[in-house]
Formats: structure tokens, C-alpha cells, sequence
């Protein structure tokens, strides 16, 4: 359909323009936001291939989250932009070998799909002959095909989750901490007491 | 009428339908909006015994009007060290994100600009990106108060968005759809078979999970649309107006008008997920004679009226709760909401498994 055809090329053009504005931008915050913008236009082009559960998946993992501690961060680093972009002519000839293997190897394995593997034998990648959705789909395969990968993920996730806890966790000695139990315990019973000094007494300690 | 059904069909057709829908919806959300800002006002004085704007207009009915136009005539100051292209993307993004979420929100039935399988997730997704207009507005002004309001309200609303997140869930799994309108659907029937009640009278023991992620979502949504008592991103006491300081005129109005935008989503979301959308809360046997169209209206109205409810409280929650401290904020999401809510997860997949719906 030329709806379609429209909003893929309009997304694609997107997608790789803000990707390379991601490299070529000179403010480090325009980059990430390049990036976001890659993100977002990228689930576009998931949405076009029938995968709507994996386009909100990744706008709400990455742009969501992801991105935004990116952009945290990056706003508050203080770079010096001149001395990063001195060395950009010298390493330009190893990024771009990178590139051009990576370029190969991806276009090899999509033409290989296309004519040999799922490609040829369904219109699209999505499971035919069921009324599925697509979260369910996905749901399905991962919980009793792939669930041992699946819990493998899961716990190196949680061992990296741990470690970076364990790295920056650090319990300063002399700061005193809001214990919001003892004062929702507090009464005026153990809060206060009343005294009644005599007159030209005060309290002494 | 053949050929009529058969134009509506055609790609042309279709346009011209969507882009009225959503006019409709737009015209009609921005409309209620100069109302729902007055009302947030008219509230908040009435708490604390003034009389709130009663000039312009008939009770003062027409003062947002009055400041809308009064915003729209005034200069747009840029500051001079601003990013300018950024700093005018973020007012920009944050209404139009604020407008987009509405799309799948079903008003009544059959009424939903988008009916997406996925629309939880959809609008999960749109309210996780309104953090980006602040942290946006906030650094482009190149300013100090408007930075430090603007990470405040990035680790805020991160934050917040997990126990959002994990309190969708408990719904999703209560109702096996993530259709909006379907999750609306199931809930017919009468008040007791709403969502916050577990579902079905079959599903009451649940209730003790779901009316406590209902609180939850609330809470949670306050916190989400930098509400009082959770607006430390525009603290004005410490930050002046927090990411704010540096804008003016129509750009500080899409601020404003999107932020209350999704003020109302939430409310919309709330009622959607909790409290039965469009149902009524008892099924009379009467409504059911009327036509589609009548009775379109007639759910209309239940959703109207439970946002309505829901933004009062909201408004009455500004004018009553003082603001949380910076680190009380991040302990009531991390070390309160945050398990909660899991563990609420794991109840109600257990209900969902071990209890009755299971067949």
C-alpha cells in the first residue's frame, strides 16, 4: 500500500539520518537526543512489521529509561568537545572498516532470510494461522522454547543489577539517617519530657 | 448508503474520518481543559477560603480564556545562552505528548480514536517519554535552577514510572488483555465487578491486592504528572519555578496546558483501569432498549463524571498535602511502592493461576 510505502521510507530516512547525526553532532546532549529520535522512528518501524508489542517494548525500555539516564548523564559530564574530535581523522579508517563489515554481514544475513529461511516460506514473520496477538506470540515462545535463556538473562540482569549496588554503595560513617519507623513510633510519652524548675534554677544537664 | 459505506472504507475516506475523530477529541480536550483549570483554581481557593477568579465571565467561567489570550500576546523571551532550537522542542514536545495519548483512551463505546492491542503499553510508553520536555526545557534554558529542577524530575519520574508499571501489570493480568477497550468490557455489569474490587464477585478476595494498587496508581500518577504534594521539578520555594524559570508566554502555556493534559490522561487511566471506564456503576435493565448513540452518551457520561471525581481529589490533594522531601520522594517509590507493587504481582499471577478464573 502507498500509505505504507510512504510512512517506511519517511521512517527509515529518519532512523538514519538522526543515526548519523547521533556520531557527526558536536553537543553530546544533541546526540543522545539524535538517538531518541533513532529509538522512537526504529519502534515506527516496528509498528509497519506487524510488531506493535516489541515497538512500545522499546520505546518504553529504551527512550523510557534508558535514554533518559544517557541524557542525565551526559548533561551533567563537563567534556572537553575539541580534544574528543582531535582524534576523529585518525580513527576514522578503523570505524569505518567496522562498519562496512558490519553493512556486509547484515545485508548477507537478510537476503539469506529472505530467500532460504522464514522469509520465503511466510509474508510475514508473525506466526500465520493463529489469532494471536503478538505479545502472546512472543509470550509463548519464550516462556517454553527459550525459558532456560530466558531465566539465564533474567539472573545475569539481576547479578549486574547486584554489582552495581554492591560498586556504589557506600555507608559513610556520622550521617544520620531518617528512620521513619522510630517516628511514626515516637509518642509524647518517649518524646518530650516535662520539667518544672524552680524559679532562678534552670535545668541542668 | 451503499456507496457512502463504501467511501468511508477507501483510503481517502478513512483520512478524512481519523483526522476528524481526532479533531473532535482535541477540540474537545482543550475546551474542557480552560474549565478543568478553572475548577483546579476554584478548588484550591475554596480550601483555603478565597474566592478564586470570579471577574471575567459569568463566576469568573472565563478567565483561562482571558489568560490564554493574555499569554499568546506576551513576548517570547529566549534567554541568550539558551539552546534555542531545544529550548522551543520541549514546550512543543511535552503538549504534543500530553495530546497523543488520548488516541487510545476509549470515551464510550466504540468511541476511541485507535483501538490498539496494545494500548496500555502505548500509553506506559507516552507517559514515560513526558519526561523529556522537562529534562529538555530544563537544560536548554542554561540555567541553574531550571537544570537542577530538571534532574530532579528525571530520577522523579524513572522512578515512579516502575510501580506505574508494575500496577499496570496486576490489571493486565487481571483482565488477560492489554486493550483498553477491553478492559473496559470486562468490567460491565455493576460497580462490583470494577477492577479495583478484583473483578467479579468471584474475584472479591483479590480486592485486597487491587484497591491498594488502585491507591497506588494515584499516588504514583501524581507523582508522574509532577503534582502537588510531588512537584519538586517546579519547587517553588527552593527552585523559584524549577524548569520553568526561563520561559514565557506560549511556550510556558504548552508547558502548562500539557502538563494539565496529562493531569486529566491520568485520571482517564485511572478510571479506565480501577473504576470501569464507561460503566455504570449498576447495569439498569433500561439502557439497554437505547440505541448505540444514546447509549454511547451514556457511558460518556460515567467516564466524564469518574475523571471529574478523580481530579478533584487531585485538586484537593494540592491543596491539602504539604510537599515530600527529595529523599522522602525517592523512599516512598523505591523502598514502599516499588515492593509493594511486586509482590502484588506475584499475588494476583497467583490468584489468576491457583484461583477460580482458572479453568
Amino acid at each position: 500500500m502507498a500509505l505504507q510505502a510512504i510512512a517506511f521510507y519517511l521512517l527509515a530516512t529518519v532512523t538514519l539520518v538522526s543515526g548519523f547525526c547521533v556520531v557527526s553532532a558536536r553537543n553530546p546532549v544533541h546526540s543522545v537526543l539524535f538517538l531518541i529520535l533513532a529509538f522512537f522512528s526504529a519502534a515506527g518501524l516496528f509498528v509497519l512489521l506487524g510488531a506493535e508489542f516489541l515497538a512500545m517494548l522499546l520505546v518504553i525500555v529504551y527512550v523510557g529509561a534508558v535514554a533518559v539516564l544517557f541524557l542525565f548523564v551526559v548533561m551533567m559530564l563537563d567534556v572537553d568537545f575539541a580534544a574528543l574530535r582531535q582524534g576523529f581523522a585518525t580513527y576514522m579508517p578503523l570505524g569505518a572498516g567496522v562498519a562496512a563489515v558490519l553493512a556486509f554481514e547484515m545485508i548477507a544475513v537478510s537476503s539469506v532470510i529472505a530467500t532460504k529461511g522464514a522469509g520465503a516460506a511466510h509474508d510475514s514473520p508473525m506466526a500465520s494461522g493463529t489469532e494471536l496477538s503478538n505479545a502472546e506470540t512472543i509470550g509463548r515462545v519464550l516462556y517454553t522454547d527459550y525459558i532456560y535463556f530466558f531465566q539465564a538473562a533474567s539472573l545475569v540482569l539481576l547479578v549486574a543489577m547486584i554489582g552495581a549496588i554492591v560498586l556504589t554503595l557506600r555507608h559513610k560513617p556520622g550521617v544520620r539517617r531518617q528512620i521513619i519507623s522510630d517516628q511514626v513510633a515516637r509518642t509524647p510519652k518517649t518524646g518530650m519530657t516535662i520539667v518544672s524548675p524552680g524559679s532562678g534554677e534552670g535545668i541542668g544537664e | 448508503m451503499e456507496t457512502a459505506v463504501n467511501f468511508w472504507a477507501t483510503p481517502t475516506g478513512w483520512t478524512i474520518i481519523s483526522v476528524a475523530q481526532i479533531l473532535a477529541v482535541l477540540v474537545g480536550l482543550l475546551v474542557s481543559l480552560a474549565f478543568v483549570m478553572y475548577a483546579d483554581r476554584k478548588i484550591w481557593a475554596g480550601v483555603q477560603m478565597r474566592k478564586g477568579p470570579n471577574v471575567v465571565g459569568p463566576f469568573g467561567l472565563l478567565q483561562s480564556f482571558a489568560d490564554l489570550i493574555k499569554f499568546v500576546l506576551k513576548e517570547i523571551v529566549i534567554p541568550d545562552g539558551a539552546d534555542k532550537f531545544v529550548f522551543l522542542l520541549a514546550p512543543v514536545l511535552t503538549f504534543a505528548l500530553a495530546m497523543v495519548g488520548w488516541a487510545v483512551i476509549p470515551l464510550a463505546p466504540g468511541w476511541v480514536v485507535s483501538n490498539i492491542n496494545v494500548g496500555v503499553l502505548y500509553l506506559f510508553a507516552i507517559s514515560s517519554l513526558g519526561v523529556y520536555g522537562i529534562i529538555m526545557g530544563g537544560w536548554a534554558s542554561n540555567s541553574k535552577y531550571p537544570f537542577l529542577g530538571s534532574l530532579r524530575s528525571a530520577a522523579q519520574m524513572v522512578s515512579y514510572e516502575v510501580s506505574i508499571g508494575f500496577v499496570i501489570i496486576t490489571v493486565i493480568l487481571l483482565s488477560g488483555t492489554m486493550n483498553l477497550a477491553q478492559i473496559v468490557e470486562k468490567q460491565a455489569g455493576g460497580f462490583w465487578n470494577w477492577n479495583f474490587l478484583g473483578g467479579g464477585l468471584r474475584n472479591l478476595p483479590i480486592a485486597v491486592v487491587m484497591f491498594p494498587m488502585s491507591v497506588i496508581f494515584f499516588i504514583s500518577a501524581l507523582a508522574e504528572t509532577n503534582r502537588p504534594p510531588f512537584d519538586l521539578p517546579e519547587a517553588e520555594s527552593e527552585l523559584v519555578a524549577g524548569y520553568q524559570v526561563e520561559y514565557s508566554s506560549s511556550p510556558y502555556l504548552l508547558f502548562m496546558i500539557g502538563e494539565l493534559a496529562n493531569v486529566i490522561l491520568m485520571c482517564a487511566l485511572i478510571s479506565i483501569l480501577f473504576f470501569g471506564g464507561w460503566q455504570a456503576p449498576l447495569d439498569l435493565a433500561f439502557v439497554h432498549a437505547w440505541g448505540p448513540t444514546a447509549q454511547s452518551f451514556y457511558g460518556f457520561m460515567w467516564l466524564f463524571l469518574k475523571i471529574i471525581f478523580f481530579f478533584f481529589l487531585i485538586s484537593m490533594t494540592k491543596a491539602i498535602v504539604p510537599r515530600y522531601r527529595y529523599d522522602q520522594l525517592m523512599r516512598l517509590g523505591w523502598k514502599v511502592f516499588l515492593p509493594i507493587s511486586l509482590v502484588a504481582v506475584v499475588l494476583v499471577s497467583a490468584w489468576r493461576i491457583l484461583g477460580p478464573l482458572h479453568s
